[in-house]
């Protein structure tokens, strides 16, 4: 395997240490079949030993090592050299206070996620007595593209309305509530209108659509978000208009 | 939070964004451009036809529709674009782009009334 | 350990930093053009009510140089906001057929043959109306 000569410029933060982020070089050597991991790995684990950053499965299941990589939010596993120039630049996600060198704080993401009631809200409280939900798969269909975020935050990283705007839910977020309300098992759309129908929830997206073009899962957080604004359109003129029928689904 | 009332402007939004893709390059290139290029003579726009057009009961409410919706959509769209560069105070935004279409839409509905 | 987060600022010029923000603010300010328009017709309709010399000096405006720098700057960003209209359209719209979704293209392709068949019925009626 040949190898390569790659200059990564890594933004560091220690804060025990300095004020602001600075950038930090490393030359690496770097096999062929390398990924940024791989290369930020040798770094700590030859050059650097004080560099810290998140990572887990190494195959882009487990969204935790997304960062910055030249201007592009990506999973850091995913991030193949041989698709990168020899000058490269790794960040931590934007938009997202930074802990520390690559990590950034995800106290706000993990919130978020709470708030859209991320689980089945069935009309009638169900025993385990009625047995178990039965879906076809073309229900299953429906909502599946939408399930498979893997909470990398990559979609943060990018949204520009997040970053004008903290309080913004946020494009995974609603991506999972788009998920259960569009889930046949699920009736809980109007328990979730309060955070996903709210100023900082679909209105605030202007449907920029970087969300979805860095989503390494192809789950398309700006579809969910702007099918979600037709269906709350619809609820909301059905009250406006009917008020006696608040319709549930 | 609330559920908030944003669906009031954005369904006009996206009304007025769908008609406009569809009629705004084929209206504004026949009114403004079609007759200087020599496509069309400039008895196509007479007055006469036109009017004829216009001011028929159909033609006034389409008319009307047309330049409601369009200054809805640009009103709406104007607004987020004015956050997104910064100016952070919607609220203001929102009055001032609501105004200036609502008082476009006002005149539009006097001018029917005067053809 | 010290637990200082720093927040980078993010700055006003966040759109001119990448070729998609630009994209997307391109888009978004065809709006402005969609307004002007609206003013366009509204003046139009106006005049048109003020009777002939006034309708006849409005298009005379409409058809000068500098009426004609306007109209082709209406003319260019209406085109964009019909195309990234459009192209958007199946991401807010999904159609299911049966157990299968719609291709996206599909969609796309249907409100671009619609464009095609309004703006060919707007170009004969404005050629043959008298």
């Amino acid at each position: 395997m040949s190898e390569r000569k790659i200059t990564l410029e890594v933004l560091r933060y220690r804060p025990e240490i300095e004020s602001e982020p600075v950038f930090q070089s490393y030359r690496v050597p770097c096999q062929e079949e390398w990924v940024v991991l791989d290369a930020l790995n040798y770094i700590k684990d030859n050059l650097d030993r004080t560099l810290s950053y998140r990572w887990s499965c190494h195959m882009a299941v487990c969204g935790s090592c997304s960062v910055v990589i030249n201007d592009n939010p990506m999973l850091s596993c995913k991030a193949f050299l041989r698709d990168l120039p020899d000058h490269i630049r790794v960040e931590p996600l934007h938009n997202f206070p930074i802990e520390r060198d690559l990590m950034v704080e995800l106290d706000d993401f993990m919130a978020k996620l709470k708030s859209v009631k991320p689980y089945l809200i069935p009309k009638q409280p169900v025993a385990e007595e009625d047995g178990t939900y039965r879906q076809s798969s073309m229900q299953l269909k429906k909502y599946k593209p939408f399930a498979m975020c893997i909470n990398c935050m990559a979609c943060y990283a990018v949204c520009p309305q997040y970053g004008l705007n903290e309080g913004f839910v946020g494009p995974a977020a609603m991506a999972l509530a788009h998920r259960y309300n569009t889930d046949s098992r699920d009736q809980g759309r109007r328990a979730r209108e309060d955070v996903v129908a709210s100023n900082d929830g679909i209105w605030e997206c202007t449907f920029v659509g970087a969300c979805s073009d860095v989503c390494p899962k192809n789950v398309d957080p700006a579809a969910a978000i702007q099918q979600t604004k037709i269906a709350s359109t619809v609820d909301y003129f059905t009250d406006l208009l009917m008020p006696g029928k608040k319709a549930n689904r | 939070m609330a559920r908030s009332n944003k669906p009031i402007v954005w369904s006009l939004f996206a009304a007025g964004g769908t008609v406009t893709a569809f009629i705004v390059p084929v209206l504004i290139f026949v009114l403004g451009l079609a007759v200087p290029f020599g496509l069309l003579s400039p008895d196509d726009l007479s007055y006469a036809k036109v009017y004829g057009v216009i001011a028929h009961p159909l033609g006034r409410l389409i008319m009307f529709g047309l330049i409601m919706l369009s200054l809805w959509h640009a009103a709406h769209r104007s607004r987020t674009t004015v956050h997104d560069l910064g100016i952070r105070n919607d609220h203001v935004t929102a009055i001032i782009c609501y105004c200036v279409a609502g008082l476009g839409m006002v005149l539009a509905g006097v001018s029917m009334f005067l053809l | 350990m010290t637990h200082q987060p720093y927040v980078r600022p993010m700055p006003a010029s966040w759109w001119m930093r990448q070729g998609r923000y630009m994209r997307y603010m391109i888009r978004e300010v065809t709006c402005l053009f969609i307004g002007l328009h609206a003013f366009v017709l509204l003046i139009g309709t106006y005049r048109l009510s003020q009777g002939r010399e006034a309708f006849e000096a409005f298009l005379t405006a409409l058809w000068s140089p500098a009426g004609q720098l306007m109209s082709t700057a209406i003319l260019v960003m209406a085109v964009i906001h019909s195309v990234t209209w459009f192209n958007l359209t199946p991401k807010a719209m999904p159609v299911w057929i049966g157990d299968k979704q719609v291709p996206d293209w599909v969609i796309v392709a249907a409100h671009y043959g619609g464009w095609a068949v309004v703006s060919i019925v707007v170009l004969i009626l404005a050629g043959r109306l008298s």
